[in-house]
This record gives structure tokens, C-alpha cells and sequence, in this order.
């Protein structure tokens, strides 16, 4: 299938595999570029603002926005009734009674989960009628870890389904039971991969006209595809495809996967511009996108390898758990099986059990992502190659050789059926070995082991593979319910190439580039086939679904730009070629196969005739009467490819999950500082093999970027959940991604074996440091410490914890927190104790507790108190820390009264900002001098915005607002009117007593 | 990530700042560098009613070199500051710990009264003030007061500022002889909040060792050098009530006191 012959194309340009520098960035550099918040809106375009839930869980008993619509500029308010009332669900790939709208309609199942839309006349209007919008919810007890979510105990999510596993599906290849069996050691080991994603700076932006007249929804939107999901918006609109017309932008502030899960809101915005009869705009913001966007999944995996005593592995077992979060999106459970068929990565086991489990938790929804499936695949498959050597006491590099598949077998069929084109494993790692150092590296690690210092060299092989097979999601399915749903297999892709009148040459391709450097490379192969001057060529990128040749494989993602795309222009170029060989050969009187192209010109070999590129294409438009019989006249090619070794899972469950498999192999040699936990990476080599590389100077940077991503996931990233369901990454200063400081360059190495699948021999080269880079640097940890626990992200202070902390107790005399601190941390549960002496008898401070005028004066901030019931109050407060202030609607109550001894007093409220629940015991101890000392310990949980961006501060502020109520309790029982003075001397009294400040 | 709508008052002068602060009180912010409060605004964690811009004061953007004190006035960018030639000499500790404020381009906009004013407890200028046992200036219309920075900074973000108050200055005292200064900070990346921050003066018998990110304050211990050091330090990092977060753990916290303290007093 490989077309590309060298001798065709000019040998004059050799623009294929040139570091050719980017097209693109002259307007992206000077600020040019044309993103999607950039595109010119229709006159009258409202903004959308969302309401989303505050709550990890929690069925919705009202959804009230009769006062957003009495508020300035707003036009309307899409809920749930409409979306069920207009739309559908989302079609999803397993068969499985639960349903996911793109606005909840009965339970919101995740933090962050849009519960309603607020259209007005700018997002400011918009922003402050989300205020106005009333929910009621019924909060349920949320499941966030998913080995627990696999429990009967656990809360179900969709309870039509009756469990938290949505799918499962078992595996075997080979003989593998008896080859643990017959092996004389068993290696196991169990991985946990956290959740993470590639964060784009542009977030998602969607810009829908419904046009009432058509029923057409117009949508541009910075979506990266797979078009497939083109058929999942429409559907969800109720519509067919040719309804729903998709446009892309020019530009991308960057996707990595992540701009796939913008479909939900194309749909959710469509009915949005049907609720008000007017072009709707939404730009996502940051803590809509890291709360509420997409991510990858986290996974537990055990593994287990049968291990002959020289490190050969005769057989693998996988158990994995894969959390997709609240809602199987589509095209979820793809992160499984866009892996499946490489499961055993790049080694020659052909004996393999799988069990695959997908669960559901209160988290959002998982999806594409930069190495999407890979990280948490390779996570465990190098873990074990790592710990296999541990454990038989062998160099960890001969473990990987010695299991690596032969460079004399390609093209090697995997045990799971990945049919792998090509590659010399072995050559890649001697490349690295050598090129990168190797042996430096091991002498450093010597002396500085020698020395007491902490240093270790970690290694990862990876299968990179790319062009992802239409059908390898069905391999979710079991072989009879694939027989029902009829076969599904392939990638087509498509490029145009088309002649203008003056000779010019414009391209366009459906692989929607979300800044990777497509136009360049297209050129590059154009400008090779046609012998015309690359700066000539335009190569349009925009992609809109009623004009251009697209299909459901058409988009950015599985990698699939240098082998599927740049192959699909390479052949419609030389379709172009071809006709305009004809025409030339008619013109100049040669043979069609004696034509060239090269220098704008087309010419006869062996210095024959010639004549200029444009004069012999414009003829095609000029004097169509004058070409040669059977020339149509015009110049406009299209070409699709599908590559056949794309077939459909078969019965025994073999998959060729992609076309192409790229090799990368890493060595990463890492300081560990003991004090600190700090990791220093020594140096980082990285050797990849991604077939013919197109222009190596755009294949470097799509490795630095992976590499930092990958760093970013070993050592910061995490999107961080309470076990109370709420989440804690809402901003850039808790969710860590690396900066130019911490990421260092990498030693990159280059292979070459072309694949003999794809039209130019190259491969997709844009994800495997996101696979093999956290494992790598995991290796390298566990190397160090020596230690086979690492989980990421290794953050200095896990990292100091598994050094080991050998803590001196606390000092005699100290105050000693009594217990409350000692119980089980659950979650962003906020725990704490403090005191205050009060110069009264319990009994009168106790009674004044009571009193409600008192309790309206010691909340701070309360507005009204509003009695309920017996102890029971409605209060309208406004609390905060220094700047940050938020208005509640809280309750208040007084329980469990043990005059004058004790009493709880519990509060909970809700507002914008989210929500808070929380209690104090309160202990009313007399003191000598007939004063009372108030102990209180008290439990906060806090939910939604406030907790998202605020997790750092929430401690400080509970004890600062708590610490507000009892201080004011003090001040009201010993006189309303405190002098100043007297009042700072008692303070500075309790700093003395208890060391902490009571607060103003 | 909208700001609710607010007022906006550019000041001509620091009377006309009283004057608005005493109309407006807890109603009104101060704008200085906005490194903080704008995001705390788009995020509508504040919606204050009227942002009173201090840019424009001249009277207010002084770096003065006093007897005993280097004075900054509330309009003083964090980069003006770091940038002054003799700072090093003046007060070293602050050269040492400024470059750890966020990055070049918050040091930009961000002013060193801002950030003190603000009581962030992981952040350096505060940590560098209660360190060095400096002062902050308090005025408004009704007069001016001067509080020691031990005593202004009272939990998170919540200090003895009252609502009618400007921070009008702080001050930093000067260096002494025979006193070595250091500066430590452990942070997930260079200009993250410090899960731990150390600012250290070092004399022979005794050392004053500031430490931040872990208290809701920054707080300062006087310690002896030489064998009762380590008790000494471990009885501050237990005395520090230090939490866990997503980032940090409260042991860690509590070993990188001990154990980071050591080494930056004993430079070992």
C-alpha cells in the first residue's frame, strides 16, 4: 500500500521529510490568527451562561427561573423539560438502559453537571442571572472511588442499569492458562493511573443559528472530531445529519483529544438558539473547563506476568477498572479499546487474559485525550517489566530485550490481533543505549548511590499506535451482539486538491488541526508531487460538514495526520498529476510517463520540452475544447483512503485497533533530593521510530509538547476529588500543569522503518511521550527508592512519604487536637477544634445561645433569621474571608441540648458560589473562677465553585467564619458594648493561653 | 467568569482614597496591581460595589530609605521594589525572598502593600515582614495607626485592617551586622503558593525563623543555635497546626520545617 516512489515526484523540490518551517505561524506569531471566539457573530447574537451542579450527586426536585427572567437582558432559560421535550439522549456504544442529555433532566450525577442555560444579552447579563435560577436538589451519597463503585454496597448512578458497571468483557488469547501454569515464576502488581488531561489554553466555543425556517442548525464550534460524533449531535438534536451543519475555525488554540468533548454543548447550544429564536454564543471559562470539560480516565490495573527465570514472559493477565465518570460518553469505552489489540505492547507474548471492566462514578465524563488509553496501558505494562526485573534480580533493560518482538517478524500479528507494520525494536533501543548515554548515566547513578544519594534510571518501550480503526469500539460488544449491530471497521479519509485558472494550487483536508502544523506539511507533499513552489500552495483547514468531503473518520485525533492525511493528499496530488501528465504529454508530444514536475514547470525528462506548471493547468479552465479526449476540463480532485488491513473485530475478538505502530523507547535518569522529595531529571532520552518522518522539524515539536505533558502527569497533574464527590482542581493553582521552568529539552532520537501500510511510509508521531513518559519517570522513582508502590502524580511531598518520615512526637505539653483530628480524613472534609473563655457561667452563655436575637447577631453576616421550627431557623447570611465574600440562604439549627453542658449546632447553605454543610459539638466547661470555657469541634464540607477554586483556603476560612460565631458569642454575653481595648487585652489574653488569634 | 458590575473610582489623592473608604467601608476595594482581587472578581468570589484605583496616586508610590527602615507606599509595584539597586545592601532578605513572588510579569502589576494587605499565608512579603518584625502603616480619615506585622495578620486572609483603613506604607527594618539572612521556599513549581516558605536571620546565639505556608499567618520563632536547635525546631513545626491539602501533607509540612530549617540555619 506504500505508493511513495521517490523517482515520481521532482527532483528538484525534495520538500518530503525537509525541516520545512511552519506556514502558519507568521499570522499566529503577529496575532493574525482566527480562533473560534475570534469568528464575526450574526447580528443579534445572545450569550449563554450555565447553571451547573454544585453537587457530586443529587436528584433535582425543582429547577425555579421565574426571577432570571425578570432579570436585565435576559431572553430565556433552556432546562431539562425543553431538552426532553426537543432532543434526545446521546447515542452510546454499549447497550445499557441509562441516559445522558445535555442538560440533566432528573439527577445531576457530577460536580460541575449543567443543570440549565441562561441566555441574555452579554455574558455579564447572563453570568448574573445565573443567581436568579432556583435548583432544588435531594442530595444523594456520591461513589468516587471505582474499585468501590464495582461494589453491590456502592450507590448506583443509573439505577435502570442496577450497578456501576456499565460493560464487561473478557479476553483470552493463546494458551495462557497453562503458561502460568507451567511458569516457574508469577510476577503481579497492581497500578493505579490518576485522572489527568491535556489542557488546550482555548477552551471550548460554540456559536449556533437555528434556523426556524429549515431546521437547520448552523454551528460553528471548535470541535477536533471524530465526525463520527457528527451522527451523535444529530441524533441528539433529532435530526438528520444534513441538519446539522458543522464548521470549524481556522485556527486552534490547541485540543490534545480534549476539544472532542465540545459535542455535548453544540447540541446543548443548538436548543438554546431554538428556546430564544436567536443566534446563541457560549465561550466555556477555565473552571467550567477543568471542572465540567472532559478528561482521561483514571484506571486500576492489576497485572500479572507468567516470567521464565531469564525474564521471558510466556503469558499477561490484565484486570483493569476503567472510570469513565458519570455518563458513558461517546465514543467511551474507546479508551479500552483503541489499546486493545497492543496490549502487549512491544513485546512477543502470545498467550493474554483480559477482563475490562468500565464503571461509572460521580466524576466528568472521560474522553479523547492526548495518548488516549496509552498512559494507563503502558502504566502497568512497564511498571511490571520494572518490577519483574526487581524481583528476579535482573537488569531491567534485558528484561525489555529479551521479550521484544524479533525485527525480522513485521508485519507481526500481536495476540490481540494488532497487526504491527513495522519497526526494529531492537535497533531503537540500541540507538538510545548509545546516542543517549546510557552508560553515563549508569556511572552517575554509581557515585551518587556511592555517596548516600538518591538516583535512579528508568526505562519505558512503547507501541505508538495511530489511525484508529472505525471499528475497534466494538470490541466492547460481545462477537453475537457485533453479528446483530453489523460490522464496523476502517478510516476513511479525504483531501481535495484543486487547480485554479492562473495555475494556483489550494488544498483542503478534513483533519480539523488543532495547531500541530498540517497546512506545512500538506504543502510540503503537494509541493513535491506538483513541482510548484510550496509558499504558492494554500491549504485550507476549515472543515464544514454541508460543503466538504468528510467522514465519520474525518478529524485530529488517533494520530492519524501523517499516514492517513498527508497520505490522502499525496494521492490526490497524483490524480492531479496524472491529469495534468496527460495534458502535457498531448501539449509537448511525449509520452505521459517521460513527464516531470519540478521549478513551476512541467517538462519532458532528459531536458525535452517544457512549459510553465500554469500554462498547461489553465488550460484545463482556458480551453477545455483543445485537451486530449477523455479529459473533463476543470481541476478539482478528491481522493478517499481506507486502508484494508482495518478489518472488523472477528469472533475470537481479534482487533487491529490501528493501521500504523510507531515505536518510542525512553531512558530518564533522576535525582531524588532526600529532604525534600524534590525530583530532578538528569536527563531525559527519548528514541522514536514513526516511519518516514514528513518534516522532522514539526515531529520534534509534537515530542517536546507530549514530553511536557507526560512530565506534567508524572510529577503534577491531577484533577483532584474529595470522597465527599467534590471537586478540588478548579483553577490553574491547584491543577498543575508544567511551565517552561520545569520542563527541560529532551535527547531526541530518530529511527526510520517506513510503514508499508500508508501511501508516504510515515506513522502518527503526536502521542507516545503521553504514554511513555509517565512510566518512564515512574520506573526511574521505583529505581531510586526502591520501592514498587509509586503512584502519580509524584508529587514532592508523596515522594518525601515514601522515603519515609520519621516524625519526632509532639513536644510534651502541647495542645493535642482530642480525637476529632484523628478520625478517618473523608474527603475536603474540614475538621478542626478551638476554644474561647467566656466571662460567664454556662448556664447564661448557654441560654444565650438559645436566644434567637443572639443567634442573628453572632452568625456573621446575617441579614435575617427567620424561625422554623423549635431551634430551627432560615438565615439569609454573607460570609467570607478577607475579599471573598458569598451570600447564603442557610439553616441553622440547635440540637442534641444538654443544659448547661452541651449542644450541636449545625448549619448548612447554599448560593452561587456552591455549597456548605457543617456542624459543631460545643462543650460548655466552667472554669475556677465561674467562667466558661466554650470547646468546639467542628465538621465542614463545602461543594461546588467555592471548593473548586478554593480548595487551599477552605481550612483557614472554616476557622476563621467558625471562629467569628463564638468570638461574637463571647462579645454579646459580656456586654454588647466592648471597649476596643478591653477587647484586644482579651484576645491578646487567648493568644497567650491558646497560641492562635481570635479573629476580628 | 464575569465580574457582577461594580463602580470604579480612579484616585487623584490619598485624602480622596480615606474619603471613599469611610463612605463606602467593607463596600469598596482596594485596585492596586489586581493580581489577587481580579481573579477573586471574575470569579465572583467578591462583588464589591465600588473598586477604588490607587494607580494614579502619586503621593502613594514611595520607596523611602529611613534611619531605621526601608518604607514602601501602597502604590509601589513588587518589580519597583526588587529592581532598587541598593536593596541587597538595605534589606537582604527581601532581595532573597522577592524573586519567589509568582513571576516577573505578576511582580509587574503586583504591589508589596497589596500583597500585604491581601494575607495570603503562603505568600513571601508578609512571611519577609513578620520575619524581620517590620510594621505596617494604617490610615483613615479619622488618623493614622502603626501595627507590628505579628500582630496584623490575624488568620487566612484576615488581618487587623479595618474596613475604612488603607495600608499606607510598610516597613521593613533594615540590616543588621552580624546577622546572616536566607531564604528557603519548597513550592510545586517555581511561583506556585509555597507549601512551605522559610525566611531566616541568623545570629550566632539565636536565629528568628519565619515560616509560611503552613500556620493560616505567617508566623516567627526565636531559636537558639546549636543542640537544642532540632527540639526547638520541632516544637515549631508541631506548633504550627499544619493541614493537608491536595498538594502537601501536614507531615510533610511539619518535616520540611524541621528538617529545611535545619539545613537553611545550619547551611547544611
Amino acid at each position: 500500500m506504500n505508493l511513495y516512489q521517490p523517482d515520481l515526484v521532482s527532483q528538484h523540490s525534495g520538500h518530503i521529510g525537509a525541516r520545512q518551517t511552519r506556514v502558519e505561524d507568521a499570522a499566529l506569531l503577529r496575532g493574525l490568527g482566527c480562533y473560534a471566539d475570534d469568528a464575526a457573530t450574526p447580528p443579534g447574537t445572545l450569550h449563554a451562561a450555565i447553571v451547573r451542579s454544585p453537587h457530586p450527586h443529587a436528584r433535582i426536585t425543582a429547577v425555579d427561573f421565574s426571577q432570571a427572567l425578570l432579570m436585565k437582558g435576559v431572553r430565556g432559560v433552556l432546562v431539562g423539560e425543553d431538552v426532553k421535550r426537543w432532543a434526545l439522549p446521546f447515542p452510546v456504544g454499549v447497550r445499557q438502559p441509562m441516559e445522558h442529555w445535555c442538560v440533566a433532566v432528573d439527577k445531576v450525577r457530577y460536580v460541575g453537571e449543567p443543570v440549565a442555560v441562561v441566555i441574555a444579552e452579554s455574558r455579564y447579563l447572563a453570568e448574573d442571572a445565573l443567581e436568579g435560577v432556583r435548583v432544588d436538589y435531594e442530595q444523594l451519597p456520591p461513589i468516587i472511588d471505582p474499585e468501590a463503585a464495582t461494589t453491590e454496597q456502592a450507590p448506583v448512578l443509573h439505577e435502570a442499569v442496577g450497578s456501576n458497571v456499565v460493560n464487561e468483557r473478557h479476553f483470552r488469547y493463546g494458551e495462557p492458562e497453562q503458561a502460568f501454569e507451567q511458569a516457574p515464576y508469577r510476577v503481579k502488581l497492581k497500578v493505579c493511573f490518576p485522572r489527568s488531561s491535556c489542557t488546550p489554553i482555548e477552551c471550548y466555543v460554540v456559536l449556533v443559528q437555528y434556523g426556524r425556517a429549515t431546521g437547520i442548525y448552523d454551528v460553528l464550534a471548535n470541535f477536533q472530531g471524530p465526525y463520527a460524533l457528527h451522527t451523535v449531535m444529530a441524533r441528539a438534536l433529532n435530526v438528520p445529519s444534513n441538519r446539522l451543519r458543522l464548521r470549524t475555525p481556522k485556527d486552534s488554540g490547541g485540543s490534545f483529544g480534549i476539544k472532542q468533548g465540545v459535542f455535548p454543548y453544540v447540541v446543548m447550544m443548538g436548543l438554546a438558539s431554538r428556546k430564544v429564536g436567536a443566534p446563541v454564543k457560549w465561550v466555556e471559562d477555565r473552571l467550567e473547563h477543568l471542572q465540567g470539560a472532559s478528561s482521561a480516565t483514571n484506571r486500576v490495573t492489576e497485572i500479572e506476568a507468567a516470567v521464565q527465570a531469564d525474564g521471558r514472559i510466556t503469558a499477561l493477565r490484565y484486570d483493569q477498572i476503567d472510570d469513565c465518570g458519570a455518563y458513558l460518553r461517546a465514543p467511551e469505552p474507546a479508551t479500552f479499546y483503541r489499546m486493545h489489540g497492543n496490549l502487549t505492547g512491544a513485546y512477543a507474548i502470545r498467550n493474554l487474559l483480559v477482563r475490562n471492566r468500565v464503571v461509572l462514578t460521580n466524576k466528568t465524563p472521560t474522553g479523547l485525550n492526548r495518548g488516549f488509553g496509552g498512559p494507563q496501558v503502558y502504566f502497568a505494562l512497564e511498571r511490571l517489566l520494572q518490577h519483574i526485573a526487581v524481583q528476579l534480580d535482573l537488569d531491567p533493560l534485558e528484561v525489555i530485550r529479551r521479550n521484544l518482538v524479533p525485527a525480522d517478524a513485521f508485519p507481526y500479528r500481536a495476540a490481540a490481533g494488532a497487526l504491527l507494520d513495522s519497526g526494529n525494536y531492537q535497533a531503537g533501543i540500541d540507538l538510545a543505549v548509545k546516542d543517549g548515554g546510557l552508560d553515563e548515566l549508569l556511572r552517575r547513578r554509581d557515585q551518587a548511590r556511592g555517596e548516600g544519594r538518591l538516583y535512579g534510571i528508568g526505562y519505558a518501550a512503547v507501541i505508538e499506535p495511530s489511525i484508529s480503526n472505525m471499528g475497534y469500539i466494538t470490541a466492547a460488544m460481545t462477537p453475537e451482539e457485533r453479528r446483530k449491530a453489523g460490522p464496523k471497521n476502517g478510516a476513511v479519509s479525504t483531501a481535495t486538491i484543486n487547480v485554479g485558472p492562473l495555475g494556483d494550487v489550494s488544498v483542503h483536508v478534513s483533519s480539523t488541526p488543532q495547531g500541530q502544523g498540517h497546512q506545512t506539511a500538506v504543502a510540503q507533499v503537494v509541493a513535491d508531487v506538483l513541482g510548484v513552489a510550496l509558499e504558492s500552495i494554500v491549504v485550507n483547514v476549515e472543515l464544514d460538514t454541508q460543503k466538504d468531503a468528510w467522514s465519520i473518520a474525518s478529524g485530529n485525533y488517533s494520530s492519524r495526520f501523517a499516514g492517513a492525511v498527508a497520505g490522502v493528499v499525496y494521492q490526490a496530488a497524483l490524480k492531479v498529476r496524472d491529469r495534468l501528465a496527460a495534458i502535457a504529454a498531448a501539449q509537448l508530444q511525449a509520452k505521459p510517463e517521460d513527464i516531470r514536475f519540478g521549478g513551476g514547470k512541467i517538462f519532458v525528462i532528459n531536458g525535452g520540452p517544457a512549459a510553465p506548471f500554469h500554462r498547461i493547468a489553465g488550460a484545463t479552465h482556458w480551453s477545455p475544447g483543445l485537451l486530449p479526449e477523455g479529459e473533463p476540463g476543470g481541476l478539482r480532485e478528491t481522493a478517499f483512503w481506507s486502508p484494508p488491513q482495518l478489518t472488523a473485530p472477528d469472533d475470537g475478538d481479534l482487533i487491529n485497533s490501528s493501521l500504523c505502530y510507531g515505536f518510542v523507547f525512553d531512558i530518564c535518569g533522576l535525582e531524588i533530593d532526600r529532604v525534600t522529595g524534590e525530583i530532578h531529571i538528569d536527563r531525559y532520552v527519548t528514541c522514536h521510530d514513526a516511519g518516514r518522518l514528513l518534516n522532522p522539524a514539526l515531529v520534534d515539536g509534537q515530542i517536546r509538547g507530549g514530553f511536557a505533558q507526560g512530565l506534567g502527569a508524572a510529577l503534577m497533574e491531577e484533577f483532584a476529588y474529595g470522597e465527599d464527590g467534590s471537586f478540588l482542581s478548579g483553577t490553574f493553582a491547584d491543577y498543575l500543569v508544567p511551565t517552561a521552568p520545569e520542563v527541560l529539552d529532551p535527547v531526541i532520537l530518530h529511527l526510520e522503518t517506513p510503514s508499508p501500510f500508508t501511501p508516504l511510509g510515515a506513522k502518527g508521531v503526536g502521542e507516545g511521550n503521553n504514554m511513555s513518559t509517565p512510566v518512564c519517570i515512574a520506573n526511574a522513582v521505583a529505581d531510586a527508592l526502591g520501592r514498587a508502590d509509586i503512584r502519580l502524580p509524584l508529587t514532592p511531598s508523596k515522594v518525601r512519604s515514601m522515603i519515609g518520615i520519621d516524625e519526632p512526637p509532639r513536644p510534651a505539653g502541647m495542645q493535642q487536637d482530642d480525637g476529632f483530628d484523628a478520625e478517618p480524613a473523608g474527603g475536603s472534609a474540614l475538621r478542626a477544634n478551638d476554644a474561647v473563655v467566656i466571662p460567664a457561667p454556662p448556664q447564661q452563655v448557654f441560654d444565650t445561645l438559645l436566644d434567637p436575637a443572639t443567634l442573628a447577631a453572632i452568625i456573621p453576616g446575617c441579614h435575617a433569621l427567620e424561625l422554623q421550627g423549635e431551634n430551627r431557623y432560615r438565615a439569609d447570611v454573607t460570609v467570607g474571608v478577607g475579599m471573598i465574600r458569598a451570600r447564603f440562604e442557610a439553616k441553622v439549627a440547635l440540637s442534641e441540648l444538654d443544659p448547661p453542658h452541651s449542644l450541636r449546632l449545625s448549619g448548612s447553605g447554599t448560593s452561587s458560589m456552591g455549597s456548605a454543610e457543617g456542624h459543631a459539638r460545643v462543650r460548655f466547661v466552667e472554669l475556677e473562677n465561674g467562667h466558661t470555657r466554650l470547646e468546639y469541634r467542628y465538621q465542614v464540607v463545602v461543594s461546588g465553585k467555592v471548593a473548586a477554586v478554593g480548595s487551599r483556603m477552605m481550612q483557614g476560612a472554616s476557622k476563621v467564619i467558625i471562629g467569628q460565631i463564638f468570638t461574637r458569642l463571647s462579645q454579646r454575653v459580656s456586654g454588647q458594648a466592648i471597649a476596643d481595648g478591653w477587647w484586644a487585652r482579651l484576645r491578646a489574653l487567648f493568644v497567650r493561653l491558646f497560641g492562635k488569634g481570635g479573629a476580628q | 467568569m464575569k465580574p457582577a458590575a461594580f463602580d470604579y473610582i480612579r484616585a487623584e489623592s490619598r485624602r480622596q482614597v480615606l474619603e471613599l473608604l469611610a463612605e463606602y467601608g467593607q463596600e469598596a476595594r482596594i485596585i492596586a496591581g489586581g493580581q489577587s482581587l481580579m481573579a477573586v472578581l471574575n470569579m465572583r468570589l467578591a462583588q464589591p460595589k465600588l473598586l477604588i484605583d490607587i494607580n494614579q496616586v502619586a503621593e502613594l508610590a514611595y520607596i523611602e530609605l529611613r534611619k531605621d527602615c526601608l518604607a514602601v507606599g501602597a502604590a509601589v509595584r513588587q518589580a519597583q521594589l526588587l529592581a532598587r539597586p541598593t536593596l541587597a545592601d538595605e534589606v537582604p532578605l527581601l532581595a532573597l525572598a522577592m524573586p519567589w513572588i509568582g513571576h516577573f510579569q505578576t511582580r509587574n502589576r503586583g504591589t508589596v502593600c497589596g500583597s500585604v494587605a491581601h494575607a495570603d499565608p503562603s505568600a513571601e512579603l508578609p512571611l519577609s515582614l513578620v520575619t524581620l518584625g517590620g510594621e505596617i502603616v494604617l490610615e483613615s480619615i479619622k488618623g493614622k495607626r502603626v501595627i507590628k506585622a505579628a500582630e496584623f495578620f490575624q488568620g487566612i486572609l484576615t488581618t487587623d485592617k479595618r474596613a475604612d483603613e488603607l495600608v499606607v506604607e510598610v516597613r521593613f527594618p533594615l540590616k543588621r551586622e552580624g546577622i546572616i539572612y536566607r531564604f528557603q521556599e519548597i513550592a510545586m513549581r517555581h511561583g506556585d503558593f509555597a507549601i512551605v516558605s522559610l525566611a531566616a536571620c541568623i545570629g550566632i546565639d539565636e536565629v528568628r525563623l519565619g515560616v509560611g505556608g503552613v500556620a493560616d499567618r505567617p508566623v516567627m520563632r526565636s531559636l537558639p543555635r546549636g543542640a537544642a536547635l532540632p527540639d526547638a525546631l520541632n516544637e515549631t513545626a508541631w506548633s504550627l497546626d499544619a493541614q493537608d491539602d491536595v498538594h502537601a501533607s501536614a507531615a510533610y509540612r511539619r518535616q520540611l520545617v524541621r528538617e529545611l530549617g535545619h539545613r537553611l540555619i545550619e547551611g547544611v
